[in-house]
């Protein structure tokens, strides 16, 4: 089994040193990225002494509730009895305050007051994902941090946080936004043309679809926005080049499913062809047998043979027994990024037998994080 | 329609219905919608192109669709506005990618339409040409806003082809036809979300199936054990009966105990929401052909 082969994530060389100023938890959704993510900003707080900011995302409501992430202010608090500030993304409001930075006062209401800045601000596919980098962008230019740890949000693909920023700004600068809006003009002088042709065709079905309402909103977005294009597209490519800054340490983290261990490969090739720093992987809610050496095909001979005459014993035989075999599957699931990505540091951490929600059960998490996986008691 | 938390196994959960409810000889269509080509890695097939296919490698008519909201758009715009090659050259400018973004609730409309359709086909003889559409739906955190269609509809458009289609769509999604089985594991925050969802499709009048509760596993223990009798049953099997064996399988033993009363309180839970529950084990040696041929059957007993 390749368990002890591979190198091991120091977490705290990573938390405790200070060139790095950023920390971005990343995976698919429901693997414990929420709760890696507040547990190593809790523990870069307390045993680093690091003046700390965790960006949650979206986080479930009783670990919500014990970071005191109750007032949603979109600025950071202090967690009670913790030097650990925490935060949620309140991604209206840094719509909001992006769009109040970058327009005069009038305009800026005109743009809040448009049923398509409405729409847009809460549903858009991807604007959770370019509000979290904005966020992040604003939290690192005031200098009241020495460490930014950031959660991502639980998009469909882990790829997302890497590009919905910049797709929501080739959206907002875009040559389709104008040609849509203007299809005349752009048709203008060249009638022939296949491509502008059919543009015609497609914006008069576009109004039939969504509504010429829906097109004259979306053209006084525009036109109010119109000052600030350039502003979006830059500032997505501000953070983008940050997150490739040494100062930012990646930490992937996946549980020992097919689909998250595939997710996290890709993710792990992405970021090298980015060249963004990846610092190692986490695979949380990992089973450990303290019992290694008696094979799960000799505790089913021994729970037959036992069923009988030691039948609580049988029972406890087969409680090993399925202990062992899904310590065996997680470690099949595990290598298949191991394998391919050797380099990469891993920290395997023990699945709790509840969800953590209190800080605690963070602290227990961090822990573990640090260094403390049962193989290493029962190595020696 | 089978949805759930991320990650509760969704898609394996549809497969094996769609594969249960083609047993009988009757021909069934399996269905994705997120582009994640979940029913190809399942399969273990090629990305699966925009026709349905027959899956192969099963003695039962089973075809499997991934609709890619793109195509579902230009089959649609040609459907109602005859755009046969201008709808290509639009996808290479981006357009399509550009009106599914800018109106979300419009790739969710060409999803379900295109389910509706598959659902609602009929051959030369009027027959429907499905006996069953399963469709492998978004999670439970998203589900409410896919298959509200007609509020998203009313959103886009006052009139035309999209706000009739979302109505037929919407009264098909209420009619008897439907049931929305919802996947979950026995861990808290899938619990949690199935009664969320739950609450959301109630509100919504969109009738919910079953609670399909993935990757189960049996009790094993009655109580407590032990070391002394843990020891005594080893010794009697002939293995190996230190000190530290005994110790270790005791607390292996306990951490289960500790499990089985934390999975009786989410089965007590789930219990209360009043839907039939049915449980599937896990699979523990991956999740291939014969293992859904195993949950098919349970799920169609």
């Amino acid at each position: 089994m390749p368990t002890n082969q591979d190198a091991r994530f120091d977490v705290d060389a990573v938390l405790g040193d200070p060139a790095v100023r950023i920390v971005v938890c990343c995976g698919s959704g429901g693997v414990g990225k929420t709760t890696t993510a507040a547990a190593l900003a809790l523990r870069a707080a307390e045993e680093h002494g690091r003046n700390t900011v965790v960006l949650t995302i979206d986080p479930a409501r009783r670990l919500a509730q014990s970071l005191g992430l109750t007032e949603l202010d979109n600025v950071p608090r202090q967690v009670k009895d913790t030097p650990l500030h925490a935060m949620q993304l309140d991604m209206k409001r840094t719509f909001d305050e992006v769009v109040l930075t970058h327009t005069a006062r009038e305009r800026a209401k005109e743009i809040f007051a448009n049923p398509f800045y409405q729409a847009m601000s809460t549903t858009f596919s991807g604007t959770q994902e370019y509000m979290a980098m904005e966020k992040l962008g604003q939290l690192r230019a005031s200098s009241e941090w020495d460490l930014i740890v950031v959660d991502t949000p639980p998009s469909r693909s882990a790829l997302d946080f890497l590009d919905a920023p910049a797709r929501l700004g080739r959206f907002l600068d875009g040559r389709m936004l104008r040609l849509l809006l203007a299809p005349a003009r752009a048709g203008g002088r060249s009638m022939f043309n296949l491509v502008t042709a059919s543009f015609g065709i497609f914006s008069k079905a576009v109004q039939k679809i969504l509504g010429a309402q829906l097109l004259t909103d979306l053209s006084g977005f525009v036109s109010a926005l119109d000052s600030m294009f350039g502003g979006f597209r830059e500032r997505a490519e501000q953070t983008y080049r940050v997150l490739q800054d040494p100062q930012t340490a990646f930490v992937l983290v996946a549980a020992p499913e097919p689909d998250a261990v595939r997710e996290a490969a890709y993710f792990a090739d992405r970021l090298r062809a980015e060249r963004m720093p990846l610092a190692g992987l986490v695979l949380n809610r990992m089973h450990f047998s303290g019992v290694p050496q008696l094979s799960a095909p000799e505790s089913t001979e021994a729970a037959q043979i036992l069923a009988q005459s030691h039948p609580a014993a049988a029972q406890v035989l087969e409680v090993h027994e399925l202990l062992m075999r899904q310590v065996s599957r997680e470690a099949t699931v595990a290598s298949h990024f191991t394998d391919r990505f050797p380099e990469v540091p891993v920290v395997r951490v023990p699945a709790q037998p509840t969800d953590v929600h209190d800080l605690v059960g963070l602290r227990t998490i961090g822990h573990a994080l640090a260094n403390r996986s049962p193989e290493d008691g029962t190595e020696t | 329609m089978v949805t759930g938390k991320g990650g509760v196994g969704k898609t394996t959960v549809a497969a094996a219905l769609a594969i249960a409810l083609a047993s009988h000889g009757d021909r069934v269509l399996l269905v994705e919608v997120e582009g994640r080509q979940g029913l190809a890695q399942l399969f273990e097939l090629e990305p699966l192109p925009y026709f349905e296919m027959r899956l192969g490698e099963i003695d039962a008519d089973l075809r499997l669709l991934a609709v890619d909201p793109e195509e579902a758009l230009l089959e649609y715009l040609d459907l109602f506005y005859k755009m046969g090659r201008a709808g290509r050259v639009l996808r290479r400018l981006g357009a399509i990618d550009f009106a599914t973004t800018v109106a979300p609730g419009l790739r969710d409309i060409l999803l379900t339409g295109k389910v509706k359709e598959a659902t609602t086909r009929t051959d030369e003889s009027g027959q429907r040409r499905y006996r069953a559409v399963v469709l492998d739906a978004p999670p439970t955190g998203r589900i409410g806003r896919f298959l509200n269609v007609t509020a998203e509809a009313a959103r886009l458009a006052k009139l035309g082809p999209i706000k009739s289609q979302s109505e037929g769509v919407a009264a098909l999604l209420r009619s008897p036809m439907t049931s929305v089985h919802i996947v979950t594991l026995l861990e808290e925050m899938p619990v949690q979300e199935t009664t969320d969802a739950m609450r959301e499709l109630t509100a919504l009048h969109i009738p919910i199936g079953k609670i399909i509760v993935n990757a189960a596993s049996p009790p094993l223990l009655t109580a407590r054990v032990t070391q002394a009798d843990i020891k005594k049953g080893l010794v009697a099997a002939g293995l190996p009966a230190d000190k530290p064996t005994v110790t270790g399988l005791q607390s292996e033993a306990n951490a289960h105990l500790a499990r089985q009363a934390v999975e009786e309180q989410l089965r007590e839970e789930l219990g209360r929401l009043g839907r039939p529950i049915v449980e599937l084990p896990l699979l523990s040696d991956g999740v291939d052909l014969s293992g859904l041929q195993r949950l098919a059957g349970i799920l169609a007993g």
